[in-house]
């Protein structure tokens, strides 16, 4: 096992090359954090327009899901790098030349449009999970349309679909890793590649990538169950977080307060400790 | 052996382009793109479809078993097998098609492209199988209890076939999704649809077409499968 007489040679290089690993792994938290921000935007502003009832506003959102999430996010990426600027060289005087031309935006993009076209179809199932009775007492109340969205429904619907936003985000920090193949783009997996020659070890540099990955998989996750419990306590249907994080015996919560909703078996699951339950139909 | 993808990414680079060529070519060459086409549409005959059904069907069965071990094993190998099922849903595919090709050199790019595909969509396919063996009603454990059948006749005349039905239409997602992710595998550098699209419009620096055509493949497929795969998934649970 060469692998193991070569391990003090092996940490060196890493050791020195520990530097540029941070540096990019910093552009793929980067790329996540806003990759993440962009696609919740474009995921909400889908969701609810192919929620609405209105045939105008429902069917370009369809169009613009469908289309944004069938096409891979690969061809997707080489598309806004290789094509759109060369709208840009046939025009020269078009607005946004340098941002064209920027490929870490165009990354963000890539990754924001093609996740947030997935989120957008788990944002319109869980509003239409909320029920009935609650968008016809806001009727009732005669609230305006966003009144009733920040104030009732959007709550409600925000944790039913937290735990899918929470899987699309891994998904999409996972994704971040092809971005590597973009000119200028150093992310973790890009300075990765590069550790290959100096270590030259069959086990070696991205075997560092799996354990990297898998940790921010893991905080990821870990912060949106917070949140997810956040937004199930804030609804009246769970523990708060701090009684979860609490080592006393957990007070027992009162049932039949504040808002309910019917569904008391997800209530039951509460904000659990296992980590990434993938739901089957969210891709 | 491999071709080198930070080579290609230069070769297509816009700022290598000359410009001045460029401005004067037209956006969109139909002739170019009839001419790309079949290229194109072998690669996706030849690589991607394959790498899709190959890498779904392992996935299938990999991720019945791995659910089928989570369920039988004793505890601490069961805790073992989950959290290696994690470890794997939990990593990128490209890191991972990266490991796998430099660990196993000696191997063809396209077989360690299946089977990377296969085993990472096994861990999720796993999932979708659990929740569809824990909806199998308890009476039916019970039942097969009470006419002493074995673990294995319980298993394959009973239990399986009852979860299999509900678990089909997230199989069908899982496998689109795959589908999708292909293009992923240029990182180990096999020739699949969208690199053998960028190799056909490098030399004459044309990319709108053949990136268009690779993407409109890629929706041309996926997208009437998704209507399908709704359609029964709607007919299931009617059925329930």
């Amino acid at each position: 096992m060469e692998f193991f007489e070569d391990w003090p040679q092996y940490f060196e290089v890493v050791i020195n090359w520990s530097d540029r690993l941070m540096a990019g792994l910093w552009t793929t938290i980067q790329l996540t954090l806003f990759g993440g921000l962009l696609a919740f935007v474009v995921a909400v502003t889908l969701g609810l327009l192919a929620g609405s009832p209105h045939r105008w506003m429902r069917i370009p959102a369809r169009i613009l899901i469908e289309f944004f999430r069938g096409i891979s996010l690969v061809v997707l990426l080489f598309w806004l790098m290789f094509v759109l600027p060369q709208i840009w060289m046939r025009n020269p005087d078009l607005p946004f030349r340098d941002l064209v031309y920027n490929t870490f935006l165009l990354g963000v993009i890539a990754l924001g449009v093609n996740y947030g076209a997935y989120g957008a179809e788990a944002v319109r199932a869980s509003l239409t999970t909320v029920p009935s009775g609650q968008w016809e007492a806001t009727t009732a109340l005669s609230m305006s349309w966003p009144h009733k969205m920040r104030r009732i429904i959007f709550p409600q619907a925000w944790a039913l679909m937290l735990p899918s936003l929470a899987n699309l985000w891994v998904h999409l920090l996972k994704g971040s890793a092809i971005a590597y193949i973009m000119p200028f783009v150093s992310d973790f997996t890009a300075e990765l590649n590069q550790l290959r020659r100096p270590t030259d070890i069959w086990f070696s540099h991205a075997f560092i990538g799996l354990i990297v990955y898998f940790l921010l998989a893991l905080i990821l996750t870990i912060f949106m169950q917070a949140l997810e419990a956040r937004a199930k306590h804030k609804l009246g249907r769970g523990p708060s977080l701090k009684e979860i994080l609490s080592p006393a015996p957990k007070a027992v919560v009162p049932e039949g307060s504040g808002v309910k909703i019917a569904d008391s078996e997800q209530e039951a699951a509460g904000a659990g400790s296992a980590p990434a339950k993938p739901e089957g139909g969210v891709r | 052996m491999i071709l080198n993808l930070t080579q290609a990414a230069e070769i297509d680079d816009p700022s290598m382009v000359d410009e001045e060529e460029v401005r004067r070519s037209p956006f969109w060459d139909w002739d170019f793109a009839f001419d790309a086409f079949p290229d194109i549409f072998m690669a996706f005959l030849e690589v991607t479809l394959l790498v899709t059904v190959i890498g779904s069907l392992l996935a299938a069965v990999l991720g019945l078993v791995i659910a089928i071990l989570i369920m039988v094993l004793p505890k601490p190998l069961a805790w073992l097998v989950r959290w290696v099922a994690n470890f794997i849903r939990m990593t990128p595919i490209v890191v991972q098609l990266i490991f796998v090709f430099w660990a196993f050199v000696w191997m063809d790019a396209l077989t360690i492209g299946i089977i990377v595909f296969g085993v990472h969509y096994a861990t999720y396919m796993s999932e979708v199988y659990r929740a569809g063996i824990e909806s199998v009603p308890r009476g039916q454990w019970e039942a097969t209890t009470a006419l002493s059948m074995s673990a294995g006749r319980t298993w394959r005349k009973v239990v399986i076939p009852q979860a299999l039905r509900s678990t089909v239409p997230s199989l069908g997602n899982y496998a689109i999704s795959m589908f999708k992710d292909t293009p992923f595998l240029l990182v180990i550098g096999v020739a699949e649809m969208v690199t053998v699209a960028g190799e056909r419009g490098a030399p004459v620096f044309r990319t709108t077409e053949v990136y268009t055509i690779a993407g409109l493949l890629f929706l041309a497929a996926s997208y009437p499968t998704a209507v399908l795969i709704n359609r029964l998934e709607k007919r299931l649970a009617y059925a329930h």
